[in-house]
Parts: C-alpha cells; structure tokens; sequence
C-alpha cells in the first residue's frame, strides 16, 4: 500500500457534496453545531529483542466522527462506514440529542478545501521493509558494543500516516495529512547492584528522512550510557532541595506542572488552579511559557488541529504573568472568542478537547554549566520520564531517568530513579536561573483516556526546592 | 456456533499453504455519557468492529510471524490486512520457541458475562443515572464546589479467535460503570476525590457508593498538609493495594522472566514475600470483574497461584513465553486490543484475604500513613530494578485511627523490600474495574519525603 493512496482522500473516499448532506442531516433538528471528522490512519511498527527481529505490525483504521451540539449538549457518533449511508446514520445518531427538534434549520455551506500537504520528504509507507530492520540492527550493535555490561536491548519504530479531513457547519473544511516517525532504544545494563535501564526516544513529524545512521547510533549510545551509569548509582535522597533540569527532557514539568491547568476545559469547569487568574504574576519572572503548534517537524506540530483550526503560537505565560489559556472550538464558543488551535483528539472515535501541542519554557540567558556551579548541594536530573497532574489542586509528580547529586557546585553521584512532587503554582515561583541551551524532547499525553503526541522543551534551569522521593535519609 | 465464530473461521480457508492464520474479531456497542450541571453535557453511541491477523511461516530455524490489524470488516480492509500480515512475517527472524496456540486439552469454564439489560436499558434510563450521579455528589456535602464530571458509560461486546492450528473460541461480555469527579473546598484551598461503581449491567451499578466515595476521598482531604519526611508503616486502601499487585504481577510474567527483565527471575521457590501473600491470578472466578473463559489466544482459563505464603511458585505465560522457558502456557496471554501482540501477562489477580478489615489495621499498626491516591506510578516505579518512588494523597494514622490529611509527599521502597515487609492483609476485597482486585494492606518500612 502507498502512501498514493491517502492522496485526494477527501476526494476520493468523502465528496464536498456528500459532507454537506451529512452535515445538513445533522442539523436538520435545529442544532447549534455540527461536525464531520473523517480519518484514514495507517500506521506501522517493527520491534527488535534479544537481537531478533520480533514482529512487524501493520494496522488501518478509517472511519468517521460526527459531532452535534445542542446548547450545552453534545451528542456524538462513529462509524467505520464511509459510504453515504453510513455517513447519514452517523449523523442521526449524533443529532439524537437534539430531542425536540427546534426548528430553525440552515443550509450548511461549505469554504473552498484548505488543504495542507505533509512535510514529510520520504513517506514512511515508500521505505523498504528490509531497510528499517537495518536501522533497528544498526541501533542493537551499538548499543551492545558500549559495554559488556549491556545485558539487553530493545528498538522500537513505527511510523503513522495519518490523513483527515474536518468540516463543520460553520463552514470549515480542511484537510491536513500527519506524517510522523518514531524510533526508540531501551538498554537493561547488568552490575553487582542489580539490572538498570537507560532510555532514549526519537521522534518528529517528519517523514523516514528524519532517521539517519547516524541519529540512530546516538540513541542507540545514549540508551547504553545512561543505563552504564546507573550501575554506580545510589539511592536518591529524600527531602526538599535545590534541582537543575537539564535542557529537553525537563520541559515536561512545565506541561504537567501549569500546562494542563491552562486548558480551557479545566479553566471553565473551575477545576483549575488558574482559574481566574489571567493578568496575574503566577510565576517567577524568568518564566515565559508558550504553546506552539506551528513548530515545524517537532512531535507535537500541526498544520491544523483536528477541529479545522491552523495550529499558532500561543503565549501562555509571560515573563511570570499569566496571559491566556488554551482553547478548542466548543471552549472559545462559549467565551465568545475563536479557538486558539488547540482542539485535538486521538482519532475519529474520539471528541476533540483541549490539547497541548509543543509546550515550552523560552530560554533565558544564563549559562547551563554556571547554574550547576552555583548550587552548592542539589540534584541535577538530566532526563524525566513521565508525569502526572491534578488541575485542581496543582499537585504534580515526575519520574527523574536520570539523575545526579550535585555537591559543591559539581555533578557527582549518579541516583537511581525517583520521583519528584511538588505543586505547580509554587514551583513556577521558584524558577531562580534559566540558561540558553534550549531543546526539546517527545512524549506522549494522556487525558480521560486520549493518547496524542505532544513536544516539550526548555533550557537547563533552576528550581530552588522540590520534594525528590528518594529513600535516601 | 455463533455468527462472528463462523465468519472468523471461514476466514481461515484463505490460509496459503505452508503457513498458520490467527483470525481474531471483535465487535461491541458502546454508550457513553456525562453529565454537568443537570444536563448532559456529551452523549456519545457507538458500534465498531475490528480484526486483527497473525501469519506465522515455519523455517530451518524456527518460526517468524507477521500482523496486521483493521478497523473495520469490509472485504476491501480484510484483504489489505491478510497482504500486510504475510509480507510482514518474512521480515521477522526466524525463531524455533515462536510459535501459535494449540488446544491442550484444559476445558474452559462456563461464565455468564454478558447482561442483556445493557442493550434493553433505554437511553433515557442511563442519562438518567449520570444525572442523579452528579446531584447527589452536589448535594451530598456542603463543601463540595464543582463536579468536574459525572459519567455513565456501558458496552457490549463479541469476540471470536480462531486459528488453522485448532483454536476456536468465543466470548461475549457486557459491562457498565459509573465514575465522579468532586471537587471540595474549604476557604481557598481545592481537594479532588473519585468514586465509581461498576457491574456487568446497568442495575449492578450503586450511585450511592460512587458519590459516597468520591464526597467522602474528596472532603477528607481538605486542610491537607505537606507531612514531616519518616520512615514507617503504610497502610494502602484497596484502590492503591490494586495498583501494588498489577506491578507485582507484571513482573511475575514469563515474558518479563525469561528476558531477565524482573526482579523475580531465578528466583522460584524462595521466599519472596511474607507469609501472608498469597497471590492468585484466577480469571475462572465469575467474581472477578476480568473473568474470562479463555485467554487471549483463545486457551482455556485456569487458576494459578503464583505466591504461595510468600513463597514463589509459579510464573504466568502465553504459547511463546513457555515454549521458552521450557515449559507450557498457562492460559495466561493477554494483548493490547485485537491490534495487538499476546503477550504473557496476569489476567485476574487477587489476593487470599487475611483476618482484619481496615480499622482493625490501623489499630493494629498504630502509626504511619494511609495511603488513597498514588500519583506518578507510571515514572516512578521500574519493574526490573525494583525501585519504587511515587506521590500520594492521604491521611496520617495516629494512635490507631485516621489523623490529618497530608499531600505533596512521596513514599520509596523497593518492590522487593515491600513483599517482604506486608504486615497485615485485609479481609476488606474489592472487586475493582481491571485485572486486578484488592483489598487494605498494609507495608512497613517506607520512607516518607515530605518537608
């Protein structure tokens, strides 16, 4: 299957006609809304372990989502049909919420097709099967020629092709097609003290030119490193003290720790510790925050979110004042404002809501290794794994993959793995240096159960205390 | 044999020779609904269908498969599935413990999973339970300020896996669950709590425990302090004991074992815990809300007990992880939806209860801290190294009974150290939502990180 036959989708699976039935049907009991999403998302994945090519996956999965909104109310249906029928029933199901019927019908029209075509240079679909094993093979070598020590290896890569086209009854129709490529390396390094892992992901939306030999080693290298390192590593130390975050990786604290709070839907429901708070100083000066759709190839960039709305750049907080929150279709609607391209959903079987895309801290002018001298006694975590927040209070928790004491205003003792909490309002406050060494890192968010790829990124800073979990006294 | 039976199974004639066909379908209905505000705020009905194929080819050295997933059962879906599976499987390498279920001869066990009252509810009727839900938890507590969201959600579901190697095998299931979100407050400060309720059908459900849950976990919690850092007993409701065993349980899985990636590996036979564990994976107990008669290759269900008086007795595994190890399934594969792989894992944990229920425990254990939520398990807790870091919410025990609230405190161990040092069981079990259910327990020596 090629990538040929996504093109011209919307021409080929969904007429503009057959759309502005589906989406007149929708309305036909009086609603104040209606949407189309249709999708065709094909996707691969190839796994390596214990030096074998496990399994590669194939997977197609095309369909669509009508959405109806009737006052405060949505109503929404899926279907895997594409036909006009199937369309149709969509539609009605999803119009059932309009129960009694208002009247007030009107003639969907639809604007000219805004058409997006994908950066991506090579489709993922066009690159020989043969030739990604040889990158996974590539990885497993040499991260197995680090160190005798590396006892395991595992390479993962998938890539997705994911081509949609959205209209709704205000006239929106476009079409944008996500090309993204992934490839990650997880190393299990054996020593006296028992098996540590080391982990590193490469990710973009790009096509299979954004992995090269090359990219590929150095993951490959990175994964073997930090696990290798882990060896020595002491148990971490518990209590409240300074951290420097090493630039990329740290970026997911500010998506956890005010990110989601920032979203329309918790800000509307008062489930946000920012609620109310636009126009205030809720972080320490150095902070500037942005959500930034428009970040060409970074994992979380889109042409146009998954409502029809060109992703932007969006100030969220500057230099410590809160400035706006992030906003879907529905959220702004109610606020009288337009959406500020951040309504996003996992896939046609799924409800847009309010999504980060890349969010990031904007670097500051400070130098990265004269923030490490300047703490006398602290923790310097070079890579976080995931977290988790709670909008309404603020409370957040993240893993650190990789971890260092810092003692005299040196990096020292590696740490074993441990979590780090703290609460989002009053960690922003204790940002004390942001350095220049900006970049970026990939992750994957989850929200009531909808998994979308988003980017995060900052430059090495300071917080002046966090709570690290360790079990070190 | 039913309708979905007999269409996976005439897919398997389009088998080539030379090479097996794993045929797996499933099909559900699906309602969801939240409420807000005494209106519905999102109703959402759906059907869908999905397939999922494996093609393995026998080599000189072993066996290679490849997989293809669809959405949908169109001919035209089914076709390009079958076309990516095969030409999948030849890049894969060849493997002599790769390999597809065969029957082997345990019989399933006969469960009733399936309640038709979900499809004969009327809409109106769950609208209805998602409305109540949300001004009970409104009304049932003057601190209560907002719920974030009252939901009512249910599904109906068949599944059949075949294949040319003799598996044929069928499921049908239902499910409805009710969840709430409160928020309570006191002065400026803001606490969450969560409740829930879940059955096979509609009428299973209890709104009064969901709300009672989620007003209760979420008022409690208000005046919560950052706790003093210490070293002691942790006491975890059945809600986070349940988290505790689906990470001791993904580390008892033959595939985790046989690739030396669990702190468990070697280690058969030796006392890995207290006298008090014994851990039963049993997805044959029609109790269990993961009951299920066959796995997901379409072997038969079957107790095992995997930690007998804290002693390690047996792992969990699928057709390819005990072909590896030397030994056979144990009925034990499970898969990530039809899209995905088996895999070995636990299908149904549970606990034998111990003597006391939860305020007797913390009589019995007098000081340390109670632990309602675990945040942040995902990063801080490594199955293989058996570190464990992650935050919680909750309350101190002092002299035997609840104190006051803490938050913004993390807990630390090792998976190791915490088998070792389970102090008492409760009589308490839950039958939760998921794989695993779970009464109190009750943990010594973790370190407390606090201010």
């Amino acid at each position: 299957m090629s990538a040929g036959s996504l093109k011209n989708m919307s021409d080929t699976l969904v007429q503009r006609e057959v759309v502005q039935r589906v989406l007149n049907e929708s309305m036909v009991r009086g609603a104040d809304f209606a949407e189309v999403f249709v999708e065709d998302r094909m996707s691969a994945s190839a796994s390596l372990d214990q030096r074998r090519i496990q399994e590669l996956s194939s997977a197609r999965s095309r369909g669509a989502g009508v959405r109806v909104v009737v006052g405060e109310t949505t109503g929404f249906a899926h279907t895997a049909d594409l036909s006009e029928s199937g369309l149709l029933a969509a539609a009605r199901a999803a119009a059932a919420v309009a129960r009694e019927g208002r009247g007030g019908v009107r003639e969907v029209s639809l604007e000219t097709l805004r058409d997006y075509p994908s950066h991506a240079e090579v489709s993922p679909s066009s690159v020989p099967k043969a030739h990604k094993i040889d990158l996974m093979m590539r990885a497993d070598e040499v991260a197995r020629a680090s160190a005798d020590a590396i006892s395991q290896v595992q390479v993962g890569l998938s890539d997705s092709t994911r081509r949609f086209l959205v209209a709704n009854s205000e006239g929106v129709f476009a079409a944008d097609d996500q090309v993204r490529t992934r490839f990650a390396v997880s190393c299990v390094a054996n020593g006296d003290g028992g098996m540590q892992t080391g982990y590193r992901p490469l990710a973009a939306t790009r096509g299979f030119e954004y992995l090269t030999p090359e990219s590929v080693e150095e993951a490959a290298r990175g994964a073997a490193q930090q696990a290798l390192i882990k060896l020595s590593a002491r148990p971490a130390p518990s209590g409240d003290m300074p951290v420097v975050l090493a630039g990329g990786s740290g970026g997911i604290l500010f998506h956890e720790a005010c990110g989601h709070g920032l979203e329309a839907d918790a800000i509307m429901k008062q489930a946000s510790v920012y609620a109310g708070k636009v126009g205030e100083q809720v972080a320490s000066s150095l902070v500037t925050l942005v959500d930034d759709g428009t970040m060409t190839g970074e994992w979380g960039y889109l042409a146009v979110d998954d409502e029809g709305r060109p992703g932007a750049r969006n100030v969220l907080i500057e230099n410590g004042v809160l400035t706006d929150y992030m906003w879907d279709y529905l959220r702004a609607r109610k606020e009288g404002r337009t959406s500020s391209g951040n309504g996003r959903r996992q896939s046609y079987q799924h409800l847009p809501m309010v999504r980060m895309t890349n969010t990031y801290l904007l670097a500051g002018d400070a130098d990265a290794d004269e923030i490490v001298a300047q703490t006398p006694r602290g923790v310097y975590v070079a890579q976080l794994g995931g977290g988790q927040v709670n909008t309404a209070t603020g409370d957040f928790v993240f893993g650190a993959t990789a971890a260092f004491m810092i003692e005299n205003g040196r990096i020292t003792t590696p740490l074993r793995d441990c979590n780090l909490i703290g609460n989002g309002p009053e960690i922003l406050k204790r940002v004390d240096a942001v350095a220049t060494d900006f970049s970026t890192t990939p992750g994957t968010c989850g929200k009531d159960g909808q998994q979308v790829p988003v980017g995060c990124g900052q430059a090495t800073l300071r917080l002046s205390g966090i709570t690290i979990g360790g079990t070190a006294a | 044999m039913s309708e979905l039976l007999e269409r996976a199974t005439s897919l398997l004639e389009r088998a080539a020779e030379g090479e097996e066909m794993e045929v797996f379908i499933s099909r559900g209905v699906e309602t969801e609904v939240q409420a807000y505000q005494g209106e519905i705020e999102n109703l959402s009905s759906s059907s869908s269908a999905e397939i999922g194929i494996r093609i393995l080819i026998d080599g000189a050295h072993g066996a290679r498969v490849g997989t293809a997933y669809a959405g949908s059962l169109d001919e035209e879906a089914i076709a390009e599935a079958l076309f990516n599976a095969r030409d999948n499987a030849r890049f894969a390498t060849e493997d002599e413990f790769v390999a597809f279920a065969r029957p082997d001869g345990v019989v399933p066990v006969s469960l009733d999973l399936s309640d038709p009252a979900v499809g004969s509810t009327t809409m109106d009727a769950k609208v209805a339970m998602a409305i109540e839900l949300e001004a009970m938890v409104r009304s049932g507590d003057s601190r209560i300020r907002q719920v974030d969201s009252a939901n009512y959600s249910d599904y109906l579901a068949d599944a059949a896996i075949v294949s040319t190697t003799g598996i044929s095998a069928t499921l049908e299931r239902s499910g409805a669950y009710v969840s709430v979100e409160a928020i309570a407050a006191d002065g400026g400060e803001d606490q969450t709590g969560w409740g829930l309720s879940v059955g096979r059908a509609p009428g299973d459900l209890s709104l009064e425990t969901a709300a009672g849950d989620a007003i209760r976990r979420a008022t409690r919690m208000l005046g919560a302090v950052k706790a003093s850092s210490m070293k002691g007993a942790a006491v975890f409701d059945p809600r986070t004991a349940a988290t505790l065993w689906s990470i001791m349980g993904s580390a008892l899985s033959g595939d985790a074992v046989v690739r030396g990636r669990s702190f468990f590996a070697g280690r058969l036979g030796e006392a890995v815990a207290s006298e008090l564990v014994t851990l039963i994976d049993d997805p044959t107990d029609a109790r269990h809300f993961a009951a299920s008669p066959f796995d997901s290759e379409g072997l038969a269900s079957r107790r095992n007990e995997l930690i007998t008086r804290g002693r390690l007795s047996q792992f969990v595994y699928d057709t390819v992880s005990g072909r590896r190890a030397g030994t056979a399934s144990t009925g034990n594969a499970v898969r990530a939806g039809v899209s995905g792989s088996p895999s070995a894992g636990c299908r149904a944990l549970q606990l034998v209860p111990g003597d006391y229920d939860q305020e007797e425990i913390f009589r019995r254990v007098g000081n340390g801290v109670f632990v309602e939520s675990l945040t942040g398990v995902h990063s801080g807790v490594n199955p293989i190294s058996g570190d464990f870091s992650v935050g919680i919410t909750g309350l101190m025990i002092r002299d035997g009974v609840l104190a006051e609230p803490i938050r913004e405190v993390t807990i630390a161990s090792t998976l190791q150290r915490m088998l070792l040092d389970v102090m008492f069981v409760g009589n308490d079990v839950q039958w939760l939502p998921g794989t695993t259910a779970a009464q109190t327990l009750a943990i010594d020596a973790i370190a407390l990180s606090g201010s």
